[in-house]
């Protein structure tokens, strides 16, 4: 996993709520059998017509949003299906961090296990941001989140909260696994102590 | 003192990490082809192994086609997935029920049926709609590819306790109202943000009072609710659905299963986070007018008006959603044709729904025009189904009568819908193109979707019994 220390990028304003999951990969794009390759059909519906050809007005398909690595939008972004799909098309994309009133929690979750950053920032908060993010190529924002502060055009620093573990392990681009793996050992006590349990038993075919 | 989840989640707490987020253990997890291959894919490139394969179970339903089972599947990527799929359960030694067997089915049909999800499990599957196994009273939620390749790994997740919400729904269900119409009102009052966060306990006598199919159709919708988890207590309905079932425990090890499982449940001076109250009598058949499962309206009811709307983003977005839906306010939702009928899903795929339908079919006929798919939602309800000649009620009627599989629940196999086309559907989303690019999706009970199949328009099913 790509460690998440700060970044300094255009952001994309997309002022609307409850984007969920099937907006940002449809289901028709889960076919794959690997993780990369999905950003060209990220927000797919949005973004294209259905000739396939571009829609000019959508912000992703306008300069200099095309290269956005933040997304800044409205609340409960992420709602829906639980498809990992959708953080990887962001990333694939190029999208490393998104900003927003609220998430949905497993899409919430999925994005700290891709290396990307979900930021909560209260209502007003973002539209602040948005309105930095249209002017264009002139206002890139940047998230550090060693101090844990997103900084606007202007200077004016805003504080974000996030989980200690989280940041640790972005911070470290560190996997999970390996981590857990550490504690092995308790692994194997529990499932010791559970065996006689009649109300788990194994699956055998 | 405790709630039905802290119980369960204590059962299973392993260790923590130093900021308190806690080992989980997973007693299940089930496989898909969908959200799967890149997690076998990351187990492979970091040569580890899968810790538990007599703990998972695998089956692949997500994009089968579901006609004729000897018939090859003719679009590469689903092929391609399949076979995937196959290659990595051999490779790894995981239980697999394949395509042609009678067992095959949807993932969270075959949990239950399979006596594979149990009560006070951990049930874990690359799939939001795993909190169906919920109404076992296990606490089954959905993950996503990496925690799929946490669980492969190390039996376990990574997690922080979720907050505790109860929904209790009192009193007597009015005739024609099912577990659907329960949830979509539930949905309809604290909308799809409202369990944010939460795991939710159904209580209360009306859902005492469902059976098993219509308990695990609640907690299916959970995640629609916003939740990470519903649960139901388990008790007498639930231990006789259990008994007897291929993978539940047999004979004294059943009897001393269910004197740990009456344990399972929340203690009466449990505190929860958030309580809601329903009344069952309050409940209407429902059906959804936009594009979220929060749109719900009574079948009786009119399209609502955006000019009437809180604020001017709910009226934009109300707009936007009718506008999607080919709708217009104040219209009659009784008098909206539909031009598909869909029956099937994890939601409303079991005997019981396919019951419900074929009593509204019966001795009826699908309107013209109208294309009416009824999926069961596993080859072992399909069985049941043919035995009790409900496939006979639905051909005669001129439904379709089809192989197991998710179907038109998702636009990702060969049955979705044409661009316009409207659909009445017991399925769990109405979400844009969800059923195909530009479908339009209405969500309903079994028995309201057979009423739109042979009325030919979004119908009261009272109208018909
Ligand atoms: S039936 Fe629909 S909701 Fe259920 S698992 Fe299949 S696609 Fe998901």
């Amino acid at each position: 996993m790509q460690a998440f220390t700060t970044l300094t990028a255009v952001a994309a304003p997309l002022p609307e709520a409850n984007i969920d999951t099937d907006k940002i990969i449809p289901a028709r794009f889960l076919k794959t059998i690997q993780r990369s390759g999905l950003g060209k059909n990220a927000f797919d519906a949005m973004r294209y017509n259905p000739d396939g050809t571009e829609k000019p007005d959508f912000v992703l398909n306008r300069e200099p949003y095309r290269h956005a690595q933040i997304l800044i939008t409205h609340e409960n972004f992420g709602c829906g299906s639980s498809r990992e799909h959708a953080p990887w098309a962001l990333l694939d994309f190029g999208i490393r961090c998104v900003i927003a009133p609220s998430f949905a929690d497993i899409f919430h979750n999925n994005c700290f296990k891709n290396g990307i950053l979900p930021i909560r920032l209260p209502r007003e908060i973002c539209d602040a941001l948005m309105e930095d993010a249209a002017q264009g190529a002139n206002s890139r924002l940047t998230v550090d989140l060693e101090r844990q502060v997103v900084v606007r055009p202007d200077g004016e620093e805003i504080a974000f909260e996030v989980d200690a573990l989280r940041r640790h392990l972005l911070l470290e681009g560190l996997d999970d696994i390996g981590q857990t793996l550490q504690h092995a050992p308790a692994i194997e006590r529990f499932e010791q102590a559970r065996e006689a349990a009649p109300w788990v038993p194994s699956i055998v075919l | 003192m405790p709630t039905l989840f802290d119980k369960i989640w204590a059962a299973h707490v392993v260790d923590r990490l130093e900021d308190g987020t806690a080992i989980l253990y997973i007693d299940r997890h089930l496989v898909h082809e969908v959200t799967s291959p890149q997690a076998f894919e990351g187990l492979r490139a970091s040569g580890r192994r899968l810790r538990r394969p007599d703990a998972t179970i695998a089956v692949a339903d997500h994009n089968v086609p579901t006609v004729d089972r000897s018939m090859p599947i003719e679009e590469p990527q689903s092929r391609l997935q399949i076979e995937t799929l196959e290659r990595n359960v051999a490779e790894f030694g995981v239980p697999y029920f394949p395509l042609r067997s009678r067992e095959q089915g949807i993932v969270h049909i075959i949990g239950p049926e399979q006596g594979i999800s149990l009560p006070g499990m951990t049930i874990v599957c690359g799939d939001s709609h795993t909190s169906t196994h919920g109404a076992l009273g296990a606490l089954a939620f959905g993950i996503g590819t990496s925690e799929v390749e946490h669980v492969m790994a190390t039996q376990t997740l990574l997690q922080k306790p979720a907050k505790n919400m109860r929904i209790r729904v009192e009193g007597d269900l009015a005739p024609g109202v099912t577990a659907k119409d329960v949830m979509l009102a539930i949905i309809g009052t604290i909308g799809t943000a409202g369990g944010t966060g939460h795991v939710i306990e159904f209580a209360g006598s009306a859902i005492r009072g469902l059976d098993m199919a219509g308990r695990m159709t609640i907690c299916n919708m959970s995640i629609e609710a916003g939740a990470r988890a519903g649960l139901v207590a388990p008790d007498d309905t639930t231990f006789a659905y259990v008994k007897g079932r291929p993978f539940a425990p047999k004979g004294e090890a059943f009897d001393r299963a269910v004197e740990y499982w009456r344990s399972l449940h929340s203690d009466p001076d449990a505190v929860f986070d958030t309580e809601v109250d329903l009344r069952a009598e309050d409940i209407a058949p429902l059906v959804t007018w936009g594009t979220s499962p929060e749109d719900v309206v009574a079948i009786t009811g009119i399209v609502p008006d955006p000019a009437a709307a809180a604020d001017e983003a709910r009226r934009a977005q109300m707009q936007r959603m009718l506008d999607y839906m080919g709708l217009s306010a104040g219209q009659k939702l009784a008098e909206v044709p539909v031009d598909a009928v869909f029956i099937g899903s994890c939601t409303n795929g079991r005997i019981e729904d396919m019951r419900a339908a074929a009593a509204i079919a019966r001795g009826r006929h699908v309107a013209p025009g109208v294309r009416a798919m009824v999926v069961p939602g596993s080859g072992l309800v399909k069985q049941q189904a043919e035995q009790e000649g409900l496939d006979r009620v639905f051909l005669e009627a001129g439904f379709e009568w089809r192989e197991a599989g998710c179907s038109m629940c998702l636009g990702m196999n060969p049955d979705k819908l044409t661009p316009g086309q409207r659909c009445a559907s017991t399925s769990n989303r109405n979400f844009e193109g969800r059923q195909g690019p530009g479908g339009r999706t209405h969500l309903l009970s079994p028995a309201m979707a057979a009423a739109a199949a042979v009325t030919g328009r979004l119908c009261d099913v009272r109208e018909l019994v």
